[in-house]
């Protein structure tokens, strides 16, 4: 051992003579392997499990009942009408579409610059995107009325003769989204493939083996699967970066096309991006908390782990806290009657107390984290990303509803009153959320064990010549092709 | 297999060698090696991915990014394609006179249809070039390989390999310190899929089809009788409708004509004057109404409504609609009358009601829009401005008359 002995327990402190550990307890890759096929070959899952999975089902039933409900009588049951014709369905929206964003970052953009500590999270906030995007995509599906027409949607040759407008924002909505889905899937799924065949591996019972067998489709990790492997993984992360920026940029030009004041705003798209991947950060740190602690996951995702989220949320959270500030500015600096009166609305018009509860989850409570005792406080950071969390369905609801209530002509102008349908539905909606992400934790693989054991770091377990030291136990004087974040870079680099 | 028991089959043939490493730089050590020796149907098995491994085993590298990179080619231009043909061949939209096709719209989904395409590519090919999915494999059958996905390094020599020889590549894979050298024999299984289950596979699917096949035959059939419908999107409502069958009357008419020599309850309007305007042939000079204030406010309401757009709400002709259409210079607009001028002051109210009531020039007709008895209130309105504006001192209360000067 050499003097690191302290940090295999903690590994928060900023020494840059070396750097961090990102395994903690001694764990060896069988010992990862060991912790995180333990929690999906648990005989069965304390009750707690059975409790929260109860509750967040019920839930998640209580939206398909709301959605049956909505199909059978019509929109009717919702609280909105014109001039207000998107409220919590579209917030809803684009609130987890955005929180998507944030899985996305951590496999794809903090892959191509070989963050290391990416692999401790990306699994879990690979699932979350998934999960997200599954909840976003059902309210664009719901609000348009004839739900059984959605596919409308698509540009398919069809009796009427008729196609799609692929001028409009909202086509490419549907292009961005459906994209962004498939995507994070095959990339969800091909990260996973490797852990699949552990656990097929290790599965003790015919059904685990048929099952986890089936979706491992028979990898048995040989150097040329791996070499593909690597190769598409790489091509995968540079091709879900853009294309994250891309998504919520187009969401925002839903908005940004149009010509309503407190909408038509070229900012749209770099705000709209900033404050996706502030969300999905606050909704990652919000889930991996509790889940490290309750799944022993703590040796994987460390403290250091979660104290880089919270500097990336106070990051993102900067950038927001600007672009607010900044369409403020736009609105005075304009001189345009429009704007001057949508920002001075949204600040003390009748919604006020969104804009002031947005503003302070958003801006205020973030800036916390620039305390080194906040950022190490889980509870503290807990806490602020639930706010954060808060702020940004706010957001999306300021910006949404309270432009829409008050446009040009105050002869239209309307208001908005959420029913309980829709509060119901909003529920239902992180009912889902956390029933598939509790179905994940049981069981797949939380944790990215070939990815985790790829960066253990070569200090004299049997897993050398792999790590930042460079590869000192190979003796191959070629280091391949450089890159660090699992040997991954490979391939193109 | 037990190779004691005298009732045992033949030894099943050897499929090839598994070799077993503890570290990864043994692996690649013994990677070498085997390359060294001229193996060349051989693989390696790793946990997580090995830097340098490929090296060490002298593969070359793999084609899949120009596959991929085709692949979004393809993508972007499907997506100029789809989006040209749908908007500015097939089905063109004119938005301003705008050019139908537009490059910078289509960009958005250009992008999107390259990343998908190629990510699809990407995966699809990742797969497939490394074989899989394979559910079969000798070597799954072999114990010890269940540790290549855990913690454990292999080196895999298959029995194909035109070099092998079992006994000196036992050797070899010794010498390159292997921890472990284990035979791997073909216990049977071909990966195929038994018989039965195909078959009962290919039937589920084939009866799965009939309903959908029996869908289709149903909407292809020509049928008197109405579609099915799972939503009535509101077309269908209970009520009756213009031209609607009914079984309750022996005609089957939904709509009922009037009984001959009858009139509706409501409809008979006798009263000329009230009605027309009239009185034998000659307009009706005064009101057939009792005049009230609240009269004259209701005709002032109307006035306001109908009337004022183009007369103007003083009547001078000068409405919003008169005042735009000077504007445009609009040659076939006839303006409107101003309700002031002497032919109109001089009409017998029975005239104006008639003029509202069926129009005159480019004056649509009234009659329809505004009830009898709104049109009189008009009508008692429009004297009232006509007063207005040519009114004498002596009309004027006596208290209000000073702040007129």
């Amino acid at each position: 051992m050499n003097g690191r002995t302290a940090e295999l327990a903690d590994n928060t402190a900023d020494d840059p003579a070396h750097r961090p550990t990102w395994v903690l307890g001694g764990l060896d890759i069988a010992g990862i392997t060991d912790r995180v096929c333990g929690i999906a070959e648990w005989p069965r899952p304390p009750l707690a499990w059975y409790a929260a999975f109860l509750i967040c089902g019920s839930l998640a039933a209580l939206l398909f009942v709301l959605i049956a409900y909505l199909i059978g009588v019509g929109v009717g049951i919702w609280g909105l009408n014109i001039p207000v014709g998107w409220a919590f369905d579209i917030t809803n929206f684009v609130f987890w579409i955005g929180i998507g964003h944030a899985g996305t970052l951590i496999s794809a953009i903090l892959f191509l610059f070989r963050q290391k500590w990416r692999t401790g999270i990306n699994r879990m906030a690979e699932a979350m995107t998934i999960f997200a995007v599954i909840c976003a995509g059902i309210f664009p599906g719901i609000h348009v009325g004839r739900a059984w027409l959605a596919y409308w949607l698509a540009p398919y040759p069809n009796y009427m003769g008729a196609w799609p407008n692929f001028r409009s924002p909202l086509l490419w909505d549907v292009f961005a989204v459906s994209t962004y889905f498939t995507i994070s899937l095959l990339f969800w799924y091909l990260g996973m493939i490797p852990d699949l065949a552990a656990l097929r591996d290790r599965a003790t019972t015919w059904r685990r083996q048929l099952l986890y067998g089936l979706a491992a489709l028979g990898w048995r990790g040989s150097a040329r699967q791996w070499a593909r492997y690597e190769v598409a993984y790489l091509l995968l992360a540079a091709l879900a970066t853009p294309l994250v920026l891309s998504v919520h940029s187009v969401v925002s030009l839903d908005f940004a096309v149009s010509i309503l004041p407190g909408w038509h705003s070229t900012i749209f798209p770099p705000y709209f991006v900033a404050g996706a991947i502030f969300s999905g950060f606050a909704m990652v740190l919000t889930l991996a908390v509790p889940a490290r602690e309750f799944f022993g996951l703590k040796e994987l995702i460390t403290k250091r782990h979660l104290e880089n989220m919270t500097k990336i949320l106070l990051a993102t959270g900067l950038m927001v806290a600007y672009a607010y500030v900044t369409e403020l500015f736009t609105a005075w600096y304009s001189g345009n009657l429009y704007e001057k009166f949508a920002a001075a609305n949204r600040a003390l018009g009748p919604y006020a107390w969104c804009y002031w509860l947005m503003l302070f989850c958003n801006v205020v409570a973030p800036q916390f984290f620039w305390f080194r005792r906040v950022r190490q406080n889980l509870w503290a950071a807990w806490i602020i990303a639930i706010l954060v969390n808060v702020g940004m369905w706010l957001e999306r609801f300021v910006i949404i509803v309270v432009s829409l209530s008050r446009d040009f002509l105050p002869s239209s102008w309307g208001s908005y009153t959420p029913t309980w349908v829709e509060i119901g539905m909003l529920i239902g909606s992180f009912g889902l959320f956390l029933s598939l992400f509790l179905l994940f934790c049981r069981y797949l693989p939380m944790v990215a064990m070939a990815e985790v054991k790829a960066i253990l770091p070569n200090d004299g377990r049997d897993n050398g010549g792999r790590g930042e030291e460079g590869n000192r136990g190979t003796g191959e004087t070629e280091t391949p092709r450089g890159g660090e974040a699992g040997g991954r870079a490979g391939g193109a680099a | 297999m037990s190779e004691s028991n005298a009732n045992a089959p033949a030894p099943s043939p050897v499929v090839g060698l598994l070799a077993e490493f503890e570290r990864p730089e043994e692996l690649l050590d013994a990677a070498r090696k085997v390359r060294d020796a001229g193996y060349t149907r051989w693989d390696a098995h790793t946990p997580y991915p090995l830097h340098g491994l490929e090296k060490a085993m002298g593969l070359r590298r793999t084609r899949l990014p120009w596959i991929v990179f085709a692949a979004g080619l393809a993508g972007l231009a499907g997506a100029f394609a789809l989006q040209g043909h749908v908007n500015a061949v097939d089905y063109p939209l004119n938005f301003s006179g705008k050019p139908f096709l537009t490059l910078p719209e289509y960009v958005p989904v250009m992008f999107e249809l390259t990343v998908l395409v190629s990510g699809i590519t990407a995966f699809v090919a990742a797969l497939g070039l490394g074989r899989l999915p394979q559910y079969h494999h000798p070597f799954f059958s072999h114990p010890r390989f269940r540790r290549a996905t855990v913690d454990r390094f292999f080196i895999s020599l298959e029995a194909s390999d035109p070099r092998f020889e079992r006994y000196s590549a036992e050797a070899l894979l010794r010498a390159a310190g292997a921890a472990a050298v284990e035979v791997v024999e073909d216990r049977g299984g071909t990966g195929k899929l038994p018989r039965w289950l195909v078959f009962a596979t290919v039937l589920l699917a084939a009866v799965s089809l009939v309903p959908l096949m029996l869908i289709a035959q149903r909407r292809a059939t020509p049928s008197d009788r109405p579609h099915p419908r799972l939503f009535t999107e509101m077309v269908f409502q209970p009520k009756y409708i213009t031209q609607d069958a009914t079984p309750f009357f022996a005609d089957r008419r939904s709509s009922r004509p009037h009984l001959p020599g009858t009139i509706a309850q409501g409809e008979l309007e006798a009263d000329d004057a009230l009605y027309r305007g009239k009185s034998g042939d000659q307009f009706v000079t005064r009101i057939p109404l009792p005049v009230t204030t609240a009269l004259m406010r209701r005709g002032q309401e109307r006035f306001d409504i109908y009337c004022a757009t183009c007369h103007g709400y003083a009547g001078l002709g000068d409405g919003m609609t008169a005042k735009r259409a000077d504007a445009l210079q609009e040659g076939t607009w006839t303006p409107p009358t101003s309700l002031h001028a002497d032919p109109v002051r001089k009409q017998p109210v029975g005239q104006i009601f008639n003029t509202i009531t069926y129009g005159i020039r480019k004056m649509p007709p009234y009659g329809p829009l505004i009830p009898a008895q709104d049109r009189w209130a008009v009508i008692l309105y429009v004297r009232a401005l006509e007063r207005s504006q040519n009114a004498r001192v002596e009309d004027v209360p006596p208290e209000v008359r000073p702040s007129l000067k």
